[in-house]
Formats: C-alpha cells, structure tokens, sequence
C-alpha cells in the first residue's frame, strides 16, 4: 500500500470509477440488466409478504376491486345517478377501477422507494432502478389478474346481450395502454420519491393527491357527460385518454381520439425524461438527507 | 503497476450538519444556480475538517479531506481510526452507498460490501426465500446462488429450519444465516465493516477463518474496518490509519496499529479522572454513573510493581435506590485487547440522588510487564447470570506494571510479549 499517488502511471483498465456525478441520462440499464433476478425476487418477496398469514390470501386480489365497485354502484349510481353512457353500471366502473387501480398503486408504491427503504439502500449497493421496476412488475401482475376479474363479467355482459357493449379492434391497444400507463406511474414516481427524501411535505401531497385526481379522470363518470370549460381541464389530464380508450375498445361508447392519445404518449415521455434524470441525480447521495 | 485493485485520488466527503429538510429550499436553490453557471458549490468552501470534538463554526464538514491511497490485489488493508475518524464515510463511498463531493475511487474488479449482514432480510419469507433474496441484493445471480446453496445452508447450520419463516429464528440464527450467506460471495473485492461482532465467539472463528482463506487461497482483495486492534493484527497485511477525515499514516498492519497505540491511546500517569462522554461509546440508562476514579495510593509514573496491591477509589452517584447492583472492572493492553474481568457480588447499595465512593483493591494481580488501563462498569447481573449496565466507561486510569529490582529476587527480570499478559503467581510445583 502506498499513501502517495503516482499522476503518471498510464491509464488502465478500470473496471469502475466511482465519481461525484454521473451524466445526466446514464440510468446505468446494464447494471440493472445484470440484477435482472433481484428485480423479480422482489416482485416475488411483495406477493408472498402481502398475502402471508391470511386466510384469503390472493383472493383478495378480487375481492378489492370487487367491493370497490359495487360501493360505486350504489354510491355513484344509485345514489348519486351519474352517467354510465347507458352501459351496466357493473362493468362501466369495474374498467375504470381496474384501469385506475394499476396507475394509482404504481404510483403511491413508486414515490416512497427511497423513504421506505432507507435502511436498506443505506447499507448495500445495487441499482436503485431495481426498486420502482420490481413495482411496475409486482403491480402489473396484480393488474393482469384483476383484468381478469374484469373480463369475466364483461363476457357474462356481452354474453347475456342487450346491454350495449360494442367491443371494436382497439383492444389490440390494449397492451400499449397497460405500458404507457405503467411507464408513466414509473416516471411520475420516480419524480416524487426523490424529491421526497429531502422535501417530506411532497408524500404528503400524493397521497390524497392521488385520490383527487381519479375525481379528474372519467373513472366514475364518462368524458362525454363533460361538458364546457371543465372538459379542457379533465382533458389534460394525461390518464383521460387511456382510461377512454380502453373503455370505448371494450365497452363501445366513451370519446376515442389519436390526438388525445398521443399527448398522453408525448407527456409520458417527457416525465419518464424528467424522472429518470432527477432520480439519477438523487440516488447518489441520497442516503446523506433521508 | 497493473496489480493494483483500487485507487482513491483526492476523495473528500461534505456533509452538512444538524436539520436537514426545511429551510434549505433557497441554499438548494443558490447551489443549483452555482452549478448551472459551472461554479464552485457555494457552500462547499465554509467546511472545515473533521473533529467532532470541537465545535465547528459552520453547517458543513468535511467527512473525508484528500484521502489519497491505493490497494493492491490480493491485500487486505485494515482500516482503523477512532469513532468519527472517516472510516464509514470511506466505506460507504467504496460501497457506491453514496457519492463523493469531489476525488474520483477507480476499481478493478468487482466489488461487493458487507457493511451489515442480512441486509433485505423479509422476516415473513422463509430462510430458504431469503438466501436468494440476500443474495440477490448483494449482487449474485440466481444460478450462482443456486449452486452455492447446499454450502451456504451447511456453512450457517440451520439446515432444519429453512422452511420455516426467519421471523421464528433465534437472533443468533439469524445472523448465522445472513452471514453465511455474504460468506460465499465471491467479488474480486470485498469491503467488511465490522459485521463480526456479532454471533457467538465459535462463530466468530469461523467467520474471520473464512476472510483469511479468501484472501490468501483466492487472492482476493479485502478492506477491512475495525476498531479491534487485535483482529486488524491478525488478519490484515496493510494497514491504514484514518484521523480527522484524513490519512494519518499507512504502512503493515503491524505498523498502523502499533503508530494508533503510540499516538493515539496515548498513555497517561494521571492518579485522577473526572469521567466525561469521551470516555463513554455506549449510550447507556446511567442511573447509576462513575463520578470520578483515582488510585488511592498514587505511585510514581502510575509504576507499579508485580509485588503491589492496585486501589482505586470510585465515586458513583445514582439517580435511583438499589440494593443489589455491582461493579465490574476489566484491566486491557493498549491493543485494548482485555486482559480479564471482575465482577462484583451484587450487594452494593445506593440510595437516590447519593454520592457514594466505593474502594477496589487488586490483591496479587498476577500482571506481566507492560502497560495497562481501567474499564468500569456498573450495572446487574454477572458472568454467569447475564449483563445490564447502567454505565459503561472506558480508558480511564492508565499504569504499568514493572519488576522492581534486579536484585529483589527476582528469577524472571524481562518478560517477552508471545507469554502473554499473567505471570502466574499461585502455582505450586514440587517432585512426587
């Protein structure tokens, strides 16, 4: 060992070097490819630790949305008798939530990563992206089973007849919706969960932020029932379309636009920028201000 | 030089001190807008250097200042320093845990660090889930894991309970578990904190075993921090000696820690010590404190023969009633290595809010040639029937133990340090 340091000795093979900064858009994806097992053992550990230990155990994967939507019946439609655009009120709310439970979940999981697992992060390296990944993964897993709970009672509508379901070849966009959707909760969250170690005040925010927002996503009503200055509001939100387009493809009435549909495709790519850019700069040094 | 493992250029570490959170908007603000134009962070240049013994005047401190230093493949550096001393901010940068302020650390080789163990650790999942977790986190693949796994489970020898959920492990399980499996991970470097304190000594053994078979069967890279002299003795090659967030010295093991004990424990011939938090490392209840300690008969220079009786007198003060407490003493070399304990009867009483002196006198003390110092303590329970402290202080009241006169008759005048610390005085030998 020597405590001097020779300036001259030639330039080496380096395997690593570990600096103050990184460039800006370096997200270090190789480095996540080769911990591609982590972020499934984590998607894994979420499943087993939730349903451990209960009775029930994943058939509460039905029983929430289940319950959630018939509150909504009875509270939205019954009581309140909100629009379905003439479609059984079963499945109108049931495509929302399932649609807005994946968006929702994603997003409030993404935004603490940093909080949550301080101790961990601060005790062992590996790539951070790992964390908000595996949750994309574990709640699109979720997602898949629950749009199965969904295309149950759609086929039993569709079945059964006469109740104004026209499903069209837009649900070939199906799977393009699910990503967006997914990369754009991943942006978002990364957004917040590091800006949350230093400014506590933003979970704060999210959580009932998050709640207000589906008020401003046609999830318990339809676009169309919308009408005047609150449209242009309700329109930009960038989730509008998606929860739209996935109800018009299965259902067949709702608004379907491609120019709505590529602001939210634009306005994805831009936060999932912004994100990746903030939490790259966060994640260095993180652990410092948490 | 193609065999160096890492090189650390001009490393420095800024951390700002006290709330971090509100009220850092506009310096945050002040520091981007620096950055933006390609200035020096505003702040960066109030920092002053590492002493936490002294009150700073500014918010930030320099954790590390200009660390400068390379290992050699297949070395182990032992890294040591006093509490404060840098020695985890280096770590944790080494790690990747966080980013250096300025300096740049090149690494050939993969690096893997134990900074804890069992670190992502479910208490729900089973000790089988968690070995691959664990090691997931610490960067093995699935496959590697896999054919490791056999080994792992044997290495750790809770073979019966992998099925079960390590929420229903004993904690000594626990650890045998996690760290059995950071034990089988093979990066070409490997930074260990002190995870070893923990497990049962036989497990200890079998810990430092394992470090010292992987770095001279494999020629692999070790870092190793420590705040055992003895440990950093006996496995390390190099050492590295941390001081104030800077390199103080850097030569062999042997060096670094004879250079700590020479400049650093520095042996005093005080008769007296008004104890303070210096003396303290573990933050304990104190409701029963040490006052002050002194010998009752000073000696000169604190020199005390083979022949001489040690007392000291110790003044405690209570914030409780007890009937039942004791007092317990351990005399260390100054590798802080201890030399042995004593525990006192638990028949001592105090009352609330009393200052009470107690007197120990060491009778036959059996102690070799050399220098030593006092650790007390104060508490219930014993060796025997389990430990709680209520104080702990460390490094208090230093003295040497010499022969007297060559001509006292003395059979032995110099004593060699490989006999150990006890010069038996209680031993009977006669022919049958």
């Amino acid at each position: 060992m020597q405590t001097y340091v020779d300036t001259n000795a030639q330039d080496e093979n380096w395997t690593e070097v570990i600096q103050p900064r990184t460039r800006l858009l370096d997200l270090g994806l190789a480095d996540v490819w080769r911990y591609r097992d982590l972020v499934m053992l984590f998607v894994r550990r979420d499943f087993v630790s939730t349903y451990k230990q209960t009775v029930l155990g994943p058939i509460w994967f039905f029983i929430q949305p289940l319950l959630t939507t018939i509150t909504y019946v009875i509270i939205f439609g019954n009581v309140a008798k909100l629009s379905t655009d003439g479609l059984p009120m079963m499945v109108f709310y049931l495509s929302g939530i399932t649609i807005w439970n994946y968006f929702a979940l994603t997003l409030t999981n993404t935004s603490t990563v940093f909080r949550d697992n301080a101790a961990m992060f601060g005790k062992v390296y590996f790539p951070r992206l790992t964390m908000p990944l595996s949750i994309v993964i574990s709640n699109l897993v979720r997602f898949a089973i629950q749009f199965g709970l969904f295309i149950v009672v759609w086929l039993y509508y569709l079945l059964k007849g006469n109740s104004g379901i026209h499903p069209n070849w837009l649900i070939a966009l199906t799977p393009v919706l699910v990503l967006v959707m997914g990369l754009m909760s991943l942006g978002l969250g990364m957004i917040f969960s590091a800006m949350t170690t230093k400014y506590r005040d933003l979970a704060m925010l999210l959580a009932f932020g998050v709640q207000l927002l589906m008020y401003a996503t046609p999830v318990i009503y339809p676009l169309s029932s919308i009408t005047g200055k609150y449209r242009y509001l309700i329109l930009a939100n960038p989730m509008t379309s998606i929860v739209e387009t996935f109800r018009y493809a299965f259902l067949g009435s709702g608004v379907f636009d491609w120019s709505y549909l590529a602001y939210s495709l634009a306005f994805t790519v831009v936060i999932l920028l912004v994100g990746t850019i903030i939490f790259n700069r966060v994640q260095k040094s993180f652990t410092d201000t948490v | 030089m193609s065999d160096i493992a890492i090189k650390v250029e001009g490393l420095s570490k800024l951390y700002r001190l006290g709330e971090v959170g509100t009220g850092t908007m506009s310096q945050d603000l002040n520091r981007w807008w620096a950055g933006v134009r390609g200035k020096e962070d505003p702040f960066a240049k109030i920092g002053e250097t590492n002493d936490r013994t002294s009150k700073g005047s500014s918010d930030f401190v320099w954790s590390l200042k200009d660390v400068n230093f390379e290992v050699k493949q297949g070395e182990v550096l032992g890294i040591i320093g006093r509490n404060g001393a840098g020695k985890s901010t280096l770590l944790k940068i080494l790690s990747k845990i966080t980013a250096p302020t300025t300096g740049s650390i090149k690494v050939k080789g993969r690096i893997a660090s134990l900074l804890e163990v069992g670190t992502g650790f479910h208490p729900e999942l089973t000790g089988r889930e968690n070995i691959f977790l664990n090691g997931a986190i610490l960067g093995m693949s699935k496959t590697e894991i896999r054919s490791k796994f056999d080994e792992i489970v044997d290495f750790s020898g809770v073979e019966r309970y992998i099925d079960t959920p390590v929420k229903r492990y004993s904690s000594g399980m626990y650890v045998r578990l996690a760290f059995a499996v950071s034990a089988f991970l093979e990066p070409e470097i490997l930074i260990v904190d002190e995870v070893l304190a923990v497990g049962d000594a036989e497990f200890q053994k079998k810990c430092l075993g394992r470090m010292k078979d992987v770095s001279r069967n494999d020629g692999r890279t070790i870092l190793f921090v420590s705040h055992s002299m003895a440990a950093v003795k006996n496995i390390c090659t190099t050492g590295l000696l941390m001081k104030n967030g800077q390199v103080s010295f850097g030569g062999t093991a042997d060096e670094a820690v004879d250079y700590y004990i020479a400049n650093f424990l520095n042996f005093n011939s005080d008769v007296k010590i008004q104890l303070t938090d210096e003396n303290r490392s573990y933050d304990l209840s104190r409701l029963i404190e040490y006052q002050t300690i002194e010998f009752a008969n000073p000696v000169e220079n604190n020199l005390y023969s083979t022949e001489d009786d040690i007392t000291l007198v110790v003044r405690l003060k209570s914030k409780v009633s007890r009937e039942d407490f004791r007092l317990a003493f351990s005399i260390c070399k100054m590798d802080e290595s201890a030399v042995g304990a004593f525990f006192s009867e638990e028949t001592l009483s105090i009352m609330k809010g009393q200052e009470k002196e107690f007197s120990i006198t060491i009778k036959n003390h059996q102690l070799a040639k050399g220098q030593y110092y006092f650790d007390l303590s104060v508490g219930v329970g014993n060796e025997l029937t389990g430990i709680t402290d209520y104080d702990i202080v460390t490094k208090t009241l230093f003295f040497e133990i010499a022969y007297k006169d060559i001509l006292k008759t003395q059979m032995i005048t110099l004593w060699h340090s490989e006999w150990g610390s006890v010069n038996f005085k209680n031993v009977e030998l006669k022919a049958v």
